[in-house]
């Protein structure tokens, strides 16, 4: 299992370079997106995510849209979307731009873009959810810089109130943001013990560690759970790792050679 | 239609927040799998009785009115019909990037209902008042704009947004024993400026929410003087009936009246259409000049801007 998922994510991170690429000039938030990958596979491969629109599906719901590149490539990898979908990313009249549109039989649930609002409008989903009887989860990717956002802990403080057991909050905690490091622009840590004090089940892991994240996933939880997932941005390409340059980039053909060379196991 | 006798005398005690949250939604939820979610003011809008016959179809979010809206759409996207309550100066300020994602871009039918917009809230001062609601809100694209003249019509604009199922923003105002305007049961048509007093062609006024009331006695006044008024009740100021807009021009001189900003609400709202038309009537617009108020009770608020029925009447003295 964890061999194949570590080759989807592979398969992933190539698409995602491929798709940067082909966006040329118009740039994309590459970094954002490379940080995303396990947590992706590992959610769509034991979470039973579902597309079909039933009520009761299970859903990911990717707060931080700026992740959306990464999600594009992911719904290819597990045949939601087509790579004919997929190469519009970017392209004039395109629904895949740099933030995604709300597709629910693509598997694109959530309109994101603007940082906190999915995970607000998440909570009205779980509500929904627990109102109707349903025995489903509701999964959401947050970014540590959206945790700047105010909407967040209004967010936080109603899922404790309801007690939403039916949520799952995995933050993609690559330290990174539009202007620096976190630490540098607005330090929310300890981001533990700020859930811990709403009244969430915590878990702190490897963000990459596929074992981890799927351990995590799979762990019962009677209170809502958070998954404070430590990554890097801009994992698996040397140039991106840890750059702040790289929230949002232009990959040019050079720069396209090295993340692929990177990426099938060698060095620039 | 939900099942609600129109009584305006037992609306009117109520106010417009009361009748609708009181005995509208009440009535509604008996035919719609309707949700109510207000941010702390559940008391105050007069949700006490929903709240008692059906505790799981209410959440208050507290003071948090960005996630109210956020909530809301997120019960919207499940099919539910959410309704959302809290002042209007914070349902639409405070949560403006909320309403124009989720009931705009997102276009979730939730109906918004703001209460104690204008100067309602007379001593809690300037942080308190609504008077760019109907501004911002008719800028976001999907959105209809719902201002009704008393409680009566408040019932009639929430029956009217429930069957139509589209984004909605409500704006209420004044407490209880607001003034009667419709004395009897109506037809409410959406999208028309209905014509409530008054004939000839000398004046033509459009009103809004509180001021309808103001300028019926403002015509009634300018009557006595020989000079003819309409007055036109702009419950819906989107989408706006541009056509009874135009008919209008006929008249000598056109005015429109809110308690809101002169910037962007009402009159900008006519100014626009009238923008187009190679010739037209002078357009005098009445309202807040674009400024912050000097505090004080409701009847000192409208002396200061000018908006008593008398000073309505006088000001539209001077350009005829």
């Amino acid at each position: 299992m964890s061999e194949k998922l570590q080759q989807d994510s592979l398969w992933i991170r190539r698409r995602i370079i491929e798709l940067a690429h082909n966006a040329g000039a118009n740039g994309s938030h590459t970094g954002g997106s490379l940080s995303l990958v396990e947590i992706l596979c590992c959610l769509y491969s034991n979470c039973d995510i579902a597309s079909d629109g039933t009520h009761e599906r299970n859903r990911l719901i990717l707060s931080k849209g700026h992740g959306a590149l990464a999600l594009y490539a992911t719904l290819e990898r597990y045949g939601k979307l087509s790579k004919e979908d997929t190469d519009t990313f970017e392209t004039n009249g395109t629904k895949l731009f740099a933030h995604s549109s709300r597709i629910v039989d693509k598997g694109l649930e959530f309109a994101g873009g603007s940082l906190s609002l999915g995970l607000s409008f998440s909570v009205g989903v779980a509500l929904a959810a627990k109102s109707h009887g349903y025995d489903n989860q509701i999964y959401v990717i947050v970014g540590d810089g959206e945790c700047n956002e105010g909407l967040v802990w209004e967010s936080l403080m109603s899922i404790s109130n309801y007690g939403l057991n039916n949520m799952t909050i995995i933050v993609d905690n690559n330290d990174l943001q539009s202007d620096g490091f976190g630490s540098d622009v607005m330090n929310s840590k300890p981001l533990t013990d700020k859930f811990s004090a709403f009244g969430f089940d915590v878990h702190e892991i490897d963000g990459h560690n596929i074992d981890e994240i799927t351990q995590v996933l799979n762990t019962k939880h009677t209170n809502p759970k958070a998954i404070i997932a430590h990554t890097t941005k801009g994992k698996g390409v040397a140039t991106m790792e840890n750059n702040p340059s790289w929230h949002h980039g232009i990959v040019n053909d050079v720069i396209y050679n090295e993340a692929m060379l990177n990426l099938n196991g060698g060095t620039a | 239609m939900i099942d609600l006798k129109y009584n305006a005398r037992s609306f009117c005690r109520l106010g417009q927040s009361g009748s609708i949250c009181g005995m509208a939604i009440p009535a509604a939820r008996e035919k719609y799998p309707i949700k109510v979610l207000s941010a702390d003011m559940s008391v105050a809008a007069g949700l006490d009785r929903f709240k008692k016959l059906y505790p799981d179809d209410f959440y208050n979010v507290g003071i948090a009115e960005q996630n109210l809206i956020g909530i809301s759409a997120g019960l919207a996207s499940e099919g539910f019909r959410s309704v959302a309550v809290a002042q209007a100066a914070f349902i639409t300020m405070r949560a403006f990037e909320q309403d124009r994602q989720f009931m705009g871009y997102m276009n979730y039918p939730i109906i918004n209902i703001g209460i104690s917009s204008g100067f309602a809230l007379t001593y809690f001062g300037n942080t308190h008042y609504a008077i760019e609601d109907l501004a911002i809100m008719r800028s976001i694209p999907n959105m209809m704009v719902l201002s009704p003249a008393d409680a009566g019509a408040a019932v009639k604009a929430f029956e009217k947004a429930l069957e139509l199922n589209v984004p909605t923003y409500i704006r209420l105002t004044q407490g209880l024993m607001p003034p009667i305007v419709y004395k009897e049961d109506f037809e409410y048509a959406p999208y028309h400026i209905t014509e409530i007093f008054g004939e000839g062609h000398d004046v033509t006024i459009f009103a809004t929410g509180s001021m309808v009331h103001q300028c019926i006695k403002a015509a009634e006044l300018l009557k006595e003087e020989g000079i003819n008024c309409r007055v036109m009740d702009v419950h819906c100021l989107k989408p706006l009936d541009e056509a009874t807009i135009l008919d209008a021009c006929n008249s000598k001189l056109l005015v429109s009246v809110e308690e809101h900003n002169v910037v962007g609400g009402l009159g900008s709202a006519i100014a626009d259409v009238l923008a187009s038309q190679e010739k037209h009537p002078r357009l005098l617009k009445l309202g807040v000049k674009d400024c912050f108020s000097t505090v004080g009770d409701y009847n000192y608020l409208l002396e200061q801007h000018r908006l008593t029925a008398a000073q309505i009447a006088e000001d539209i003295k001077k350009y005829i």
